[in-house]
């Protein structure tokens, strides 16, 4: 009796224990992360100011200036890699929910989007840089705009797939028992229920690349000026933090903050509006 | 009018086998870019595979002045970090998601739940701004002196404390390598615990079982392969994390068998010296080093996904 009474004592002392172990380590988790977002919004934040917004970059030393440049840079690249990999990237869910779902060569197709998921982005903006800054000879918009895509294009696809296997089949049978072609049933009824779902995964893939870096240090590159041509290098915003952030002047790495902050709430509202079009949805 | 019909009827099957083609190329075109980077990266590295052969792998060598270039170096600090990255991050998600499903209120287990997938998309280069600016000059004044001062003078481990608290180095970039694949790894461990059937968890608590019982006989044994399929995919990306590391890894080329020593992980050697390859022997070099890097990841995503593919029908989807 005494025996089982220190068993249920030790039992609830280890049990104690590991809550309470547990609830700090979710709180040391939840610190970190705090840290780094009270960090970037401190130092971002006060970094911000009109001449932020509407300056070209000044040379280190002179204060002032801004990276309107690289803000209209990252946006069009965003852009161009969205144009680009979104389409590619919805037909392919198309495809692997619609049309090749049970066969050998869409089981091949989602097992290389999987492995595709995974590749290093530093490894795609290498690729595009043989592929595209070789043989063209110059880093470009356009090389930046692919190594985007390329990253956007997996991500979107799965989304995608799993998006258009929730639509119930009663629908798809619903729509070609009257006669309906099969691509005009997936572009006005299967589009049409599973479209915020979509345009969840469109936003989060946009989320991701444009806080992206590593692939545009080999495709992009980074400019000081205006863009004249998407044949040339030109300013965006990530690789502007990465030089200036880097660089040993205390001007410089004020914008790089600044830029941080930037992208970091950028990043944050897209992931925001996905989660309320997510919760509306259901 | 019915030849009318007719037309139309042929005209919207031509429209189909386009739409259905269109699929097919799309489709098609993954596994392109998939063969094109492997094909790519080994011609654009072919200068260097053919002057050090497998040697590069093995020689810890990488000296631009001379044009010697061995990999091992790299290769050392991509899997130090990671290890150090991994020892963290595993057993310190697992234990957030044990609180978040076990132990905490279901708000609150919301709310945290919600943050850390928020923070699980805060990009790397903001991790390494972080890390270079705000948690490296904090590690080298509070954290790294005292594990010198105590652990420096130990037996076996005392190698890896030694030298002087400079913030950069192999343990600054582990130790945010950790904090980036932290969320992820809790957030997929989390969802692997809620799948464990409440009726098995209910029947253990009504014999009497504790929290720490029910979880360590019930969901731990019940998800495990989940949550190895959730380190396997953090292995992945903290391999191939550029930006990250790059910050705070100090990026030299040299082993040393101290963490506080700056290191250099292959996304960091890329990101840092790429811009001053001019000669082709260097650019091609570092070209290798990329196909390393994409093998290194290529072989854990593989073995991931069959994994992962494996459990899937016992585990649901959130892998």
């Amino acid at each position: 009796m005494i025996k089982s009474n220190y068993n249920t004592r030790k039992r609830k002392f280890i049990d104690f224990t590991v809550k309470i172990l547990s609830s700090l380590a979710a709180f040391i988790g939840i610190f970190f992360l705090l840290w780094i977002l009270f960090t970037v919004f401190q130092r971002g934040f006060h970094a911000l100011n009109t001449d932020f917004f509407t300056k070209l970059p000044t040379p280190p030393g002179l204060g002032g200036g801004g990276v309107i440049n690289a803000i209209t840079g990252t946006t069009i690249i965003t852009l161009m890699a969205t144009v680009i990999g979104v389409p590619i990237g919805v037909m392919t869910g198309v495809y692997l929910s619609e049309y090749g779902n049970k066969s050998k060569f869409g089981s091949i197709v989602r097992f290389t989007i999987n492995l595709t998921i995974g590749v290093p982005s530093i490894v795609v903006g290498l690729f595009v840089y043989a592929l595209i800054v070789i043989p063209t000879g110059s880093f470009s918009a356009w090389a930046g705009a692919i190594a985007q895509a390329i990253i956007m294009l997996p991500v979107v696809a799965r989304t995608s797939e799993d998006m258009l296997n929730l639509v119930p089949n009663e629908l798809r049978e619903a729509a070609l028992a009257i006669g309906m072609p099969k691509w005009l049933t997936i572009l006005k009824i299967v589009f049409k229920s599973s479209k915020s779902g979509i345009i969840t995964g469109v936003l989060l893939a946009v989320a991701r690349v444009s806080g992206e870096t590593a692939p545009l240090l080999f495709t992009v590159m980074n400019s000081q000026f205006w863009m004249k041509s998407l044949n040339e290098p030109i300013a965006n915003l990530t690789v502007t933090i990465y030089n200036y952030a880097m660089s040993p002047f205390d001007d410089w790495r004020q914008i790089a903050w600044g830029a941080s902050f930037l992208i970091t709430m950028v990043v944050l509202l897209l992931n925001i509006i996905a989660r309320i079009i997510v919760r509306e949805t259901k | 009018m019915q030849v009318e019909q007719v037309k139309k009827l042929t005209r919207q099957m031509k429209i189909e086998k386009v739409f259905h083609g269109l699929t097919i190329l799309c489709s098609s075109l993954v596994l392109v870019i998939m063969l094109l980077m492997f094909f790519q990266l080994i011609y654009n590295s072919r200068l260097s595979i053919q002057e050090f052969g497998i040697n590069f792998i093995f020689s810890s060598t990488w000296n631009p002045a001379t044009h010697e270039y061995g990999a091992l170096a790299s290769i050392y600090g991509t899997v130090i970090s990671t290890l150090i990255a991994l020892i963290i991050a595993v057993p310190m998600g697992i234990i957030i998601a044990l609180f978040l499903v076990e132990i905490s209120h279901p708000f609150l287990s919301k709310v945290v739940g919600n943050a850390i997938e928020l923070l699980a998309a805060i990009p790397s280069i903001i991790y390494g701004m972080w890390g270079l600016f705000v948690f490296s000059p904090f590690l080298a004044d509070y954290i790294q002196p005292f594990l010198i001062d105590h652990l420096g003078d130990k037996p076996l481990i005392g190698r890896l404390f030694q030298g002087a608290p400079m913030g950069i180095g192999m343990l600054s970039a582990g130790l945010i390598l950790a904090l980036m694949i932290l969320p992820f790894i809790t957030a997929v461990t989390r969802d692997v615990f809620r799948m464990v059937p409440s009726v098995i968890k209910e029947s253990s608590y009504g014999m009497g079982s504790t929290t720490w019982e029910v979880t360590r006989k019930i969901t731990i044994p019940y998800g495990i392969k989940g949550v190895v399929g959730a380190c396997f995919i953090g292995l992945g990306r903290a391999l191939g994390e550029t930006m990250a590391v790059t910050f705070v890894i100090g990026n030299s080329n040299i082993i040393s068998p101290s963490l506080m020593d700056p290191a250099a992980s292959i996304a960091s050697t890329l990101a840092n010296e790429f811009g001053e390859a001019s000669e082709p022997i260097y650019l091609h070099s570092l070209m290798q080093l990329g196909l390393i890097l994409l093998i290194m990841t290529f072989i854990i995503q593989l073995l991931a996904q069959l994994w992962v593919g494996r459990i899937k029908k016992s585990m649901g989807a959130g892998l």
